[in-house]
């Protein structure tokens, strides 16, 4: 099957390579079987894909050695939840992921726009096939998933503890997407610049796989932050490490272009900076892509691969260079045919929003690429840290709360001033008012917080009363009680109403971020069993050390885990416990001693997590083992010297084990404990949920319409295809 | 002022807000960075007070009292090594021989790192993690 | 065994890339280009049209900006429809979808 799976790449390699010249010679001909045939190898490199896929995912699934990447990335232990997903946990099962990903959603849409876009879409395939081409080439050349173990090992290296997380193994595949998907908008902008064709069709269709992968590469994030948060013996989730700017950028460029195509669609203008933040979207994605893999920053996600980086560094530079002189070149199609009406309109509102994302991206930009900046620069490598970071995000999410609040309020073309101040005045009365409140309850400690907390409210205000307004006028339209107008209304105004959830989302999201940075309790401790600690307003006493076996799937000694339960307490509340663990995965060193081989391999904890609507009291342990030393060494030598067959070895050592963790349980030595006190953290995940669904709803496609009548009056006709539903 | 002048204007304000607020930003990275440094360019020159991401390989044999761990980072290839004081939780991936970033600052003859700056760089291809 | 797999594969590719090409044909691509941009300009302007008239009716416009908003913009979208017709694209065209 090895052989197989070496040779789908190869022939995948071959189809794109043809693809790419059918697309462009038909193009070229204007022979649309040339072009038909350039899809379809779209069509085949996706199933040459998935093939080898499957076969690698059969091979890790059964646990087949013979496979060095399976070898060397799972075990026989590893649960088989685990084993499947450990196929893209390595660099090569990883490229191929991102290859399976880009060739299913470019199939995908070149399938639903194949009546459409024709003179665009060869291009657009070709550019979808040349990625293909780099990846596949990967693939075939660097790093083959298809590597041979020989002689095949009896067991796995395993699956790195810390990737054993549901989320951990879904932010991959979302995260996949999320990039590959903006692949998409980029060779359709490619494929539109060539052909001098960037008008209303163009935006037309572009926009809806951008919101795709607006939302892909959104959930990617989220999950993200969620799996350093409640995995990870940190306590935090974010850190502005550049593997995470990395994913963020392309979504802040992508958000932006999501609106600034709106003032394109409308008045025919920003042409050049449309194009150019999709092409810039694309090139955000390769390179956040590439910066994981090619361990050029020092990160905690980098994989450390760098023979990689020098392919995708010519690739990103080819896609810069090919995007600037398209777009130079094409100045002419590209200039405005209109100029903004009023800078009192929903259009100027997007227009500083643009500003201020692509502010935040440059500032993202700038501060992740410092340390290569700086040696250019000056020849001394230097980095930037979370606070710099701060300092410029933060004052620029206030500016981007604040729009998202004025934006729904204000109409399209030209706004009537008085009606905005009218319409302003109760959000902004709620905003103050929530100000006000909060300072007199003590938070003004805080102003970035407070001033969010204060924007936050303004927000929600004002989308609650665009809503109530829009509700009172579908029922004066067409009567009907208020929750079949509210559906009504959002089902016709779908792009309007997602995108109002959206900015709801997202406001809940920052209070949430700003509550939880800035009113954060933390302290590091050393306990002992009875004693406790004061965070915050909480009493958290360390009641008894627990220590366990573990067992894997099959019956062999997994882990050892030691851990704590902890007692919770605050003024007037009841009592709860909460349980932390470390766990201690055995090394696979052959010289290591066969008891402290399970002190030197890799621990994981096991945060313990009281999530609240109002806080959350986050704990990790760090027991210390280094007071069991010499018990683990005295095991050592016991077992060194020892001349047991193999079944009696195994069972003294499980049993040796156990006395050892016995003793921790009934004399533990003072552990250290980190403890958080964090308000409002869960109301991030919850925001998080409300702007993917307004994404869904933004997305939902609209029902199909009844064909309109013939009218002779253009008038008439006007006004009835105004009317009719598809018309969303 | 007529409307085409008033966009110009409109349009020069803008960047040149945007050239101050770049320039704030370039300005504020080269003066709150902080440069990398190896251990032995560590023992040849650190000033007193001056932060430093210092980034090498945790010698055997460290010692933790309390919630302080007391190690020794060795330069990847050769022999400087300075000693650290860190205080607080130990990065779950944390182990002799394994590389590791923290951020630090002089003090006498020791190094003490910055809480919470501590990365430790897995082996192979896994992922790493922070305190 | 594995050739054979691979025999199969590389047939299915070729089978799929190549049943296109025995269906011969130019194609009138700049027509359909026209066509499709000028209908996506139509569907824009009418979503222009509702656009506006919402927001008079959640009270963000006057009543005298509105009108004029909207004669102007129904101005427009006459225009479109002219253009089409006038290409040829269409009398009675069905609206797209999104």
């Amino acid at each position: 099957m090895l052989i197989v799976g070496k040779a789908c790449l190869i022939l995948a390699l071959g189809t794109c390579l043809y693809g790419i010249a059918a697309s462009l010679y038909g193009a070229r001909s204007s022979r649309r079987e040339w072009v038909a045939s350039g899809r379809r190898a779209v069509y085949a490199l996706a199933g040459t894909a998935g093939l080898a896929f499957v076969i690698l995912q059969a091979a890790f699934l059964r646990s087949d050695f013979s496979f060095a990447l399976v070898a060397s990335h799972s075990s026989t232990t590893t649960p088989a939840f685990y084993r499947a997903t450990a196929v893209w946990s390595s660099q090569e099962g990883s490229l191929l992921l991102w290859l399976l990903l880009l060739s299913l959603w470019s199939s995908l849409i070149l399938f639903l726009t194949r009546r459409r876009l024709r003179e665009i879409a060869p291009y657009a395939t070709a550019v979808l096939l040349g990625f293909g081409a780099f990846f596949v080439s990967l693939l075939v050349f660097l790093e083959t998933p298809f590597a041979q173990a020989l002689p095949a090992p009896a067991e796995g290296v395993g699956l790195n503890p810390l990737l054993r997380h549901p989320s951990m193994m879904i932010h991959p595949p979302m995260l996949y997407s999320g990039y590959t998907l903006f692949a998409v908008p980029f060779a359709f902008a490619v494929g539109a610049l060539v052909t001098r064709r960037l008008d209303a069709d163009w935006i037309r269709s572009t926009r809806p796989f951008t919101l795709a992968a607006w939302f892909f590469l959104g959930v990617g994030v989220i999950l993200g932050a969620r799996w350093s948060y409640s995995e990870l013996g940190w306590g935090g989730y974010w850190a502005w490490d550049p593997v995470e700017n990395a994913s963020l950028m392309p979504w802040l460029t992508g958000t932006a272009f999501l609106h600034s195509v709106m003032i394109q669609e409308r008045r025919g203008m920003l042409k050049v900076w449309n194009v150019s933040l999709v092409l810039a979207t694309g090139v955000l994605a390769i390179l956040g892509t590439f910066l994981v893999r090619s361990g050029i920053l020092d990160s905690i996600h980098a994989f450390g691969a760098s023979t990689l980086g020098v392919p995708f560094l010519v690739l990103i530079v080819a896609m810069i260079a090919g995007s600037i002189a398209l777009v130079a070149s094409r100045a002419a199609e590209l200039r405005s045919e209109h100029r903004l009406d009023s800078l009192l309109s929903r259009e100027a509102v997007f227009l500083l929003n643009n500003l201020v994302l692509v502010g935040l991206c440059f500032v993202i930009f700038w501060g992740t690429f410092f340390p290569l900046i700086s040696e250019a620069v000056t020849g001394q490598e230097a980095s930037v840290g979370p606070p710099w970071f701060d300092q410029y995000t933060v004052p620029l999410a206030l500016a981007l709360v604040l729009l998202s609040g004025i934006g729904p309020v204000i109409a399209w073309r030209r706004a009537t001033a008085a009606n905005l101040r009218r319409n302003l005045l109760k959000p902004a009365a709620a905003g103050v008012l929530v100000l006000v409140v909060l300072a007199a309850l003590g938070l003004g400690s805080e102003p970035g917080a407070l001033l969010m907390f204060g924007l936050a409210a303004f927000v929600l205000a004002a989308l609650g009363q665009e809503l109530w307004r829009g509700v009172r006028a579908r029922r004066a339209m067409s009567g009907g009680g208020v929750p079949s107008a509210l559906v009504a209304l959002v089902r016709r105004n779908r792009r309007r109403y997602g995108g109002y959830l959206v900015h709801a989302g997202v406001a809940v999201l920052f209070v949430g971020v700003a509550a939880s940075s800035s009113f954060q309790d933390e302290r590091e401790v050393l306990l002992s069993p009875g004693e406790s600690a004061r965070v915050g307003a909480y009493d958290i006493t360390y009641v008894r050390p627990t220590a366990d076996l573990r067992a894997a799937s099959n019956g062999r000694l997994e882990r050892i885990d030691f851990g704590a339960v902890l007692d919770v307490r605050r003024d007037g509340e009841p009592a709860t416990t909460m349980r932390t663990v470390k766990s201690y995965f055995p090394s696979a060193a052959p010289l290591a001693g066969p008891v402290s081989r399970f002190f030197d391999g890799e621990a994981t904890s096991e945060v313990g997590l009281q999530a609240g609507w109002r806080r959350d009291v986050w704990t990790a342990i760090a027991p210390d083992t280094a007071a069991l030393l010499p018990r683990v060494r005295e095991g050592d030598r016991v077992f060194g010297e020892a001349d047991l067959a193999p079944a009696a070895r195994d069972a003294l050592l499980g049993q040796a084990l156990a006395g050892l963790v016995r003793s921790y349980a009934s004399d533990p030595p003072p552990a250290t404990f980190r403890l958080i006190v964090s308000p409002m953290v869960t109301w991030i995940w919850i925001g998080a949920l409300i702007a993917f669904a307004g994404g869904l709803i933004a997305l939902w496609p609209a029902p199909r319409g009844t064909p309109s009548r013939v009218s002779a009056t253009y008038a008439a006709r006007v006004g009835r295809d105004v009317r009719t539903p598809a018309q969303v | 002022m007529d409307p085409s002048r008033k966009r110009k204007v409109r349009f020069v304000v803008a960047l040149g807000v945007a050239v101050l607020l770049a320039g704030a930003l370039v300005y504020t990275s080269f003066s709150a960075s902080s440069e990398a440094r190896t251990p032995s360019q560590l023992l040849t020159a650190a000033a007193p007070g001056e932060v430093y991401r210092l980034t090498g390989k945790v010698e055997p044999g460290y010692t933790r009292r309390g919630t302080t761990t007391y190690f020794r980072v060795r330069d990847r290839a050769g022999q400087g090594s300075v000693p650290v004081t860190y205080e607080g939780t130990l990065p779950d991936p944390f182990r002799e021989g394994r590389e590791v970033i923290v951020s630090v600052r002089r003090r006498g003859d020791a190094f003490v790192g910055e809480r919470g700056s501590l990365i430790t760089k897995c082996p192979s291809k896994f992922t790493e993690q922070k305190t | 065994m594995d050739l054979v797999v691979i025999l199969v594969v590389l047939t299915a590719i070729v089978l799929l890339v190549c049943a296109p090409l025995r269906r011969r044909g130019a194609w009138a691509l700049e027509e359909d280009a026209e066509r499709a941009q000028l209908e996506a300009a139509r569907d824009a302007k009418y979503r222009e049209i509702r656009d506006a008239e919402l927001d008079h009716r959640t009270g963000k416009l006057s009543d005298a900006d509105w009108r004029a908003q909207d004669r102007a913009l129904r101005a427009e979208a006459v225009d479109v429809l002219r253009r089409l017709d006038a290409a040829g694209f269409g009398q009675g065209s069905d609206p797209s979808p999104q």
